[in-house]
């Protein structure tokens, strides 16, 4: 079990106002992803979760009863830290069995429990080494495993792999991913980066400002941001966004169109401009295309074998299917 | 090139701070030289006290068969490690609540602690010899134990607050969410961690309460006399005990220049503040 819901939870600290009144509900066993910009509140709304911080106003419900009072210890929540946080004078066995002695569950009980998860995260020849003899990526293993021979009723990760290198971050991207699966618990994972928030969300929460932009799986926050925020935010390389007469031509304030939702031809299209800068990634090529007419270039995706070259003039236009209508108040037009 | 100059500075270097080295210690490699001496040797010319004279152990002799040097060793042996103890007591939770509990108000505190060091003793001397004599602790260890706990007890808050400040707060909260009580992050966690740093603060705490020697003087007449007093007896403006001054002062600094030494690391440690890992 590991129903979590958060009614109209605020916080403050001191005169600042970080998180204003906010509902949340998290289902038993999804994956959910806060995602927002540095300094939106994602580590201290999972604080507030975990009970390492203190509600100012509101209700955390776990399981259907009110955790707000308990401390972090009896809310069996296990928690991943950035800096993984492990017990540096203790062994990995240690780290990894502390939860469990804090539990008072039985030696044998342990042991098979520390077997299993050192085999399933491959530490299982590094159990008597010291954190400090440990690559970043095992240490992180070390983290996770500790997290889960308690069997907690939701995990809580905390940008758990912003110190890894790019290689490795992939690879415990997937692991994570497969550990929920096998699981099937309750995760909640903080990220900055949209790109792991896209892969391993069943349901992405946009934070702004401590404010909740939208809520909605993946698919859903990419096909219909609900507003300017989240279009911007959500999406790699970012939306194009458009003012002026261009908008105007579609009766909104402003439109976005993604990178890839606007056809390249070198004979004839809505906006004609000239190619610049190009980012070559082999299956892809994204172009910056300076258009005439507006303000800013245009990003745009085409196949990686695309022949096209600096100060090339190319012609695009936008499916307008895939186009993104937004009024004034950066909310979106139907 | 770049090889010869980074040579040359270091040997220059090297040089430079045997030099230093080589004249801070000296007073005490002649105090030590002084104290094999005869009375008479040790008030000559210091080249021909070197070279001119012989050696004795006569003054280590007199010096134990006048004054008992073992009662003076026991009191700055309990002095030293009970106002120790006694500072640990109310050090740790003080510094435990400031690290991990920090109000608005810490900092100044802090500093207000450390103020109290900035203030001469003796503007305050009148005052506590008086209290002293009247709850009848004067010349008693416990007297002894308590003023100097006082007088060190800022530098041990704020080494311990130091060191509770370097232990990471992540790692107490994962203490916590894996389930762990106030109790048993303490002793499971937190104690382990700053045991490097306590051994310093304790280390150097035990130095400086032996080599205290503005109150043990003057709150002690012969009872509860440590090795400050051993020295200070041996001292007179005449200059005629040299040699037993100098066998007195081994005698006193001998025991923690010893621990000193064997602890050298830990106390490099303590003294720059955990700076040096
Ligand atoms: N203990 C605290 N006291 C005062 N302000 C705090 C405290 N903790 C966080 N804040 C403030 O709350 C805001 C949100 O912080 P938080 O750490 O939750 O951001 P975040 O979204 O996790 O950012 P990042 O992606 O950089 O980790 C920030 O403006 C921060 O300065
Ligand atoms: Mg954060």
């Amino acid at each position: 079990m590991g129903h979590i819901q958060l009614k109209g939870v605020k916080k403050n600290f001191g005169d600042v106002t970080v998180i204003p009144t906010l509902d949340l509900e998290i289902e038993d066993g999804k994956f959910v992803v806060f995602v927002g910009p540095s300094g939106c509140g994602k580590s201290t709304l999972l604080r507030l979760i975990a009970g390492l911080e203190d509600v100012t106003e509101g209700v955390v419900e776990i399981d259907g009863q009110d955790a707000t009072g308990l401390p972090p210890a009896k809310r069996r929540l296990a928690m991943v830290f950035q800096s993984y946080a492990l017990y540096p004078h203790m062994s990995v066995r240690k780290n990894i069995a502390f939860p469990m002695k804090m539990a008072r569950i039985p030696q044998e009980e342990q042991e098979q429990r520390i077997t299993e998860a050192a085999r399933v995260l491959n530490l299982t020849d590094y159990l008597d080494r010291r954190p400090g003899q440990l690559s970043g990526g095992q240490r992180q293993r070390v983290a996770i495993g500790r997290a889960i021979v308690r069997e907690p009723a939701a995990f809580l990760f905390d940008e758990p792999l912003s110190n890894l290198d790019a290689a490795l971050r992939v690879g415990m991207r997937l692991e994570i991913s497969e550990l929920h699966k096998r699981l099937a618990t309750t995760m909640i994972y903080v990220t900055h980066d949209q790109v792991e928030a896209m892969t391993m969300a069943d349901k992405i929460v946009v934070l702004n400002a401590g404010v909740i932009e939208q809520v909605g799986s993946p698919l859903e926050l990419y096909r219909e941001p609900r507003n300017l925020f989240v279009a911007g935010f959500i999406g790699s390389p970012r939306m194009n966004l458009l003012e002026g007469s261009v908008a105007e031509k579609y009766d909104a304030h402003i439109v976005g169109i993604r990178p890839e939702h606007i056809e390249v031809s070198a004979a004839s299209g809505d906006w004609t401009g000239t190619v610049g800068v190009s980012e070559h990634l082999g299956s892809d090529t994204f172009f910056r295309v300076n258009v005439e007419g507006f303000a800013e270039p245009v990003t745009v995706r085409a196949d990686g074998d695309v022949d096209l070259h600096y100060g090339d003039t190319i012609h695009l236009t936008p499916d307008p299917h895939q186009l993104h209508r937004f009024d004034r108040d950066s909310a979106r037009l139907a | 090139m770049a090889r010869g100059v980074t040579i040359s500075r270091k040997s220059v270097n090297t040089i430079a701070a045997g030099v230093l080295g080589l004249l801070m210690f000296f007073p005490v490699l002649w105090i030590v030289i002084l104290s094999f001496k005869t009375e008479g040797d040790a008030i000559k010319a210091p080249l021909e006290i070197l070279f001119g004279t012989g050696w004795t152990t006569e003054s280590y002799g007199t010096v134990q068969a006048r004054s008992d040097y073992f009662k003076h060793f026991s009191n700055s042996l309990i002095i030293s490690l009970g106002s120790t103890f006694l500072g640990l007591l109310i050090a740790v939770p003080a510094a435990w609540s400031m690290a991990f509990v920090p109000a608005k108000r810490t900092k100044d505190v802090l500093m207000w602690m450390l103020s109290t060091k900035m203030l001469p003793p003796v503007g305050v001397l009148v005052p506590i010899y008086l209290i002293f004599r009247d709850l009848g602790i004067l010349d008693t260890r416990s007297g002894l134990v308590i003023v100097l706990m006082l007088i060190n007890l800022p530098i041990i808050i704020w080494m311990l607050y130091t060191y509770f400040r370097e232990i990471p707060g992540e790692i107490l909260e994962a203490a916590r969410m894996d389930g762990a009580t106030l109790r048993e992050e303490v002793v499971h966690v937190l104690i382990p961690m700053a045991i490097p740093g306590m051994a310093s603060t304790v280390l150097l705490n035990i130095i400086l309460a032996w080599n205290e020697a503005f109150w043990t003087l003057n709150l002690t007449a012969a009872k509860a006399a440590p090795l400050t007093a051993f020295i200070a007896s041996y001292s007179s403006p005449e200059g005629l005990f040299y040699a037993k001054l100098s066998a007195a002062s081994v005698m006193a600094i001998a025991p923690i220049l010893m621990m000193g030494w064997f602890s050298q690391k830990q106390l490099v440690r303590g003294l720059t503040f955990g700076a040096v890992k």
